[in-house]
């Protein structure tokens, strides 16, 4: 039996400095200390050096009335509204851009990234082509594409395409007919959330009854038969409770309608564009890493080709797409902030632009712009992870 | 190691007190006045041929570079665009803004800035294309109108269509090249702004007789050079720099005439070119302080001709930016 030369008798105890596990812990608090003295340093010098050259400071300046017209709001705005309207419309121009990218993103990305593993020679070709144009052109170029070589190619007001005498396309923007609902419209969408109701009910009903007899009814047709129908049959009993309120040229513009102005158009169009392309190959990869036994092995079941596809490749090829589609999607979020080159009123040109310029509260102003986007992020980060984790692999 | 950790370490609590000592001090020790500019505004402020910027607001400049250094070239311009411009001479990337900025309270106030007189007197007005036909502002009800972010602009046009009772959409664009673009290519019928930049955007026009200014003015621009607040050595000498050559014009100095007239038996010609008692003391500058400028860059009426007025492509009349004595309401304190 050997004896450690230093083992002290008696198993007294070494003086701290020479505890491994305690100098640790020291060092790691003098680094904690070191770092929150120097963010009061840095927060007390700011405070300090605002004060000393008269540069207003705070979050008053919020209640301020800003003053300027904005293009495109969600929200009543008008030239009198406060600072803080103009953050809440800049806001929900972000959100608009960035959740219908999104959306358009998805559907394209989806359609692509299938189409790419088509053992249609044509359709595969054209998909790889579209991916490798989109993914290696800088977004902001393609920006100024549809912004400047598509949209500001079409006519003038005056000489507007028309579609229908409803519909008008020019330099200004689409302008379309907008729904004015009259009294006795409430039923309609009343119709459609017990459509909705219902259809959840038969899902369910027909999973467990398919789980006891081994029928199933084609519960996705009925749904879509019900959502669709019980509002229309509900519009037709009522009457079409509707009037439209029709665009029309009047002085320099139309006026009446919806308009969709240009920006908005060529910023949806390019990060939609631009994310689907990468998308794309998300999901490519994802159908790819899904070994072909797993196809084979569903066949050997005489599985319909169909359900090979809904219910073995891509509950499986999910688990690999989500992780970086969820990058993708705070990607395209975190890019509309380019809408300032084109002039869209995101919350980066009116909040973190013109705010800023009419107040000069650079630090207030920026910090509130990366706190949302830093929460918009965290939010679909949180979804993405919920939802990522309810088709992740039950290990059993 | 241990040393240079140290060193660093005192340099960063004490960067920012350094930063806070006389803007003077910073010009001598670099041998140039950091001027920020506009990138591209003829007539104010436009890089020539020979990537030499030129333009009224950079003869502000070169002036106060003139009276501080005894030479109008050491200058450095940075060109900023109206969003970032009070952010940089906030934290002090330029020591000077002369950039047709326009004096308000708020600005004046709040920003940590403070104008130091009027360079040029301007006025917003608007410009539409001649096929339109219209006549007046007042007739502008409806109409798409490019303007650029975080200016006057923006907010003069909001409370002129508000008090107007006329609606108006706002195209709204970071950089006065992309109005141009739009109002050409027809996204916005109306291009606003003041009305000496509207002269020169329209000569960049492909065509310039295809668009017309109307004839109302609907705002006081009172363009002039700003500083950091809390400087107020350096303020003075800005602000004395531009009075120098609005006096001289006054007493009929020009760089040309400079020379002979330091035999002036005129007591006014002599004060200001510093026969005599040195009137540059107090501001820690030399006596040639404005025999500098104005022989180096001229005086007021030399530098309003050959950038805006009658030798330049722009030929505005001097109007408001005529001499006090002459029916403008250019007038500079006295230098004594």
């Amino acid at each position: 039996m050997s004896v450690r030369p230093n083992a002290r008798p008696g198993g007294q105890k070494p003086p701290f400095w020479r505890d491994r596990a305690k100098r640790a812990l020291i060092f790691q608090l003098l680094l904690v200390a070191a770092v929150a003295a120097f963010l009061l340093y840095i927060v007390g010098n700011t405070q300090a050096n605002l004060e000393a050259r008269g540069i207003t400071t705070g979050f008053g300046f919020l209640s301020n009335t800003a003053g300027f017209g904005i293009v495109q709001t969600l929200v009543d705005y008008s030239s009198q509204s406060s600072y803080a309207r103009t953050f809440l419309v800049g806001l929900l121009n972000t959100l608009l851009v960035g959740g219908l990218g999104v959306l358009a993103a998805t559907i394209i990305g989806f359609t692509v990234g299938i189409a790419r593993l088509s053992p249609n020679w044509l359709l595969a070709r054209l998909a790889n082509g579209y991916i490798e144009i989109f993914r290696n052109i800088p977004l902001l170029l393609q920006i100024f594409f549809w912004y400047f070589a598509v949209l500001r190619t079409l006519p003038s007001a005056r000489d507007s395409l028309a579609f229908g005498e409803a519909v008008f396309l020019n330099v200004r923007g689409l302008y379309l007919p907008e729904p004015l609902f009259e009294s006795g419209f409430g039923i309609i969408p009343a119709t459609f959330l017990v459509a909705i109701i219902a259809s959840i009910v038969l899902v369910v009903w027909n999973k467990r009854r398919q789980d006891a007899t081994g029928k199933r009814l084609p519960a996705g047709w009925i749904s879509l038969l019900l959502i669709f129908g019980l509002p229309l049959l509900a519009l037709v009993a009522t009457g079409v409770p509707v009037t439209w309120d029709m665009p029309a040229l009047s002085g320099f513009n139309f006026r009446g309608g919806i308009t969709i102005i240009p920006e908005f158009l060529a910023l949806w169009l390019a990060l939609s564009i631009y994310t689907a392309s990468f998308i794309a190959e998300i999901v490519r990869s994802g159908i790819q890493a899904i070994s072909h036994g797993q196809t084979e092995a569903a066949q050997a079941l005489s599985l319909p080709r169909k359900l090979v596809l809904r219910l073995v490749i891509i509950p499986q090829a999910l688990r690999v797409i989500i992780p970086p589609l969820t990058s993708q999607y705070l990607n395209l979020i975190k890019n509309s902030s380019l809408a300032t080159a084109i002039g869209y009123p995101d919350l980066v040109s009116v909040f973190a632009g013109t705010t800023l310029n009419q107040t000069g509260q650079a630090i207030e102003v920026i910090a509130m712009t990366m706190a949302v986007y830093l929460t918009i992020s965290l939010v679909v980060s949180m979804f993405m992870n919920w939802f990522n984790a309810r088709v992740a692999l039950v290990e059993r | 190691m241990r040393n240079k950790l140290m060193v660093g370490m005192a340099a960063l609590m004490t960067g920012p007190l350094l930063a806070q000592a006389a803007t003077l001090d910073d010009v001598l020790e670099n041998d140039s006045v950091r001027c920020g500019v506009n990138a591209a505004q003829p007539g104010f402020s436009a890089l020539n041929d020979e990537e030499t910027y030129l333009g009224l607001d950079t003869d502000v400049c070169r002036a106060v570079a003139a009276a501080v250094l005894g030479d109008s070239e050491k200058v450095q311009f940075v060109p900023l665009d109206s969003v970032e411009r009070f952010t940089a001479i906030q934290s002090g990337e330029v020591d000077m803004l002369s950039r047709t900025t326009t004096w308000t309270s708020s600005r004046d106030t709040g920003m940590g800035v403070n104008f130091t007189g009027v360079s040029y007197y301007d006025g917003q007005a608007f410009m539409v294309a001649s096929d339109l036909g219209v006549q007046s502002a007042q007739e502008l009800d409806g109409a798409a109108v490019c303007t650029q972010a975080g200016t006057t602009s923006e907010l003069n046009l909001a409370d002129y269509f508000r008090v107007n009772d006329m609606s108006y959409d706002p195209v709204i664009f970071d950089a006065p090249e992309q109005s141009i673009i739009g109002f050409e290519e027809g996204r916005c019928d109306v291009l606003s702004s003041d009305a000496s930049q509207l002269y020169a955007q329209r000569m960049q026009l492909s065509d310039p007789e295809s668009a017309e200014v109307l004839p109302e003015i609907i705002s006081k621009e009172p363009l002039g050079p700003a500083v950091r607040q809390g400087d107020d050595q350096w303020f003075n000498i800005v602000k004395w720099s531009l009075f120098a050559m609005i006096n001289a014009e006054e007493y009929g100095i020009s760089s040309t005439n400079v020379d002979e007239m330091l035999d002036s038996e005129d007591p006014n010609i002599a004060r200001i070119l510093g026969q005599g008692d040195n009137y540059g003391e107090a501001m820690g500058l030399e006596a040639d302080w404005a025999y500098n400028i104005i022989k180096q860059v001229g005086n007021y009426a030399e530098m309003y001709d050959r950038n805006v007025g009658k030798d330049s492509d722009f030929a505005i009349s001097r109007g408001l930016n005529a001499l006090w004595t002459d029916g403008g309401i250019l007038y500079a304190p006295p230098i004594r």
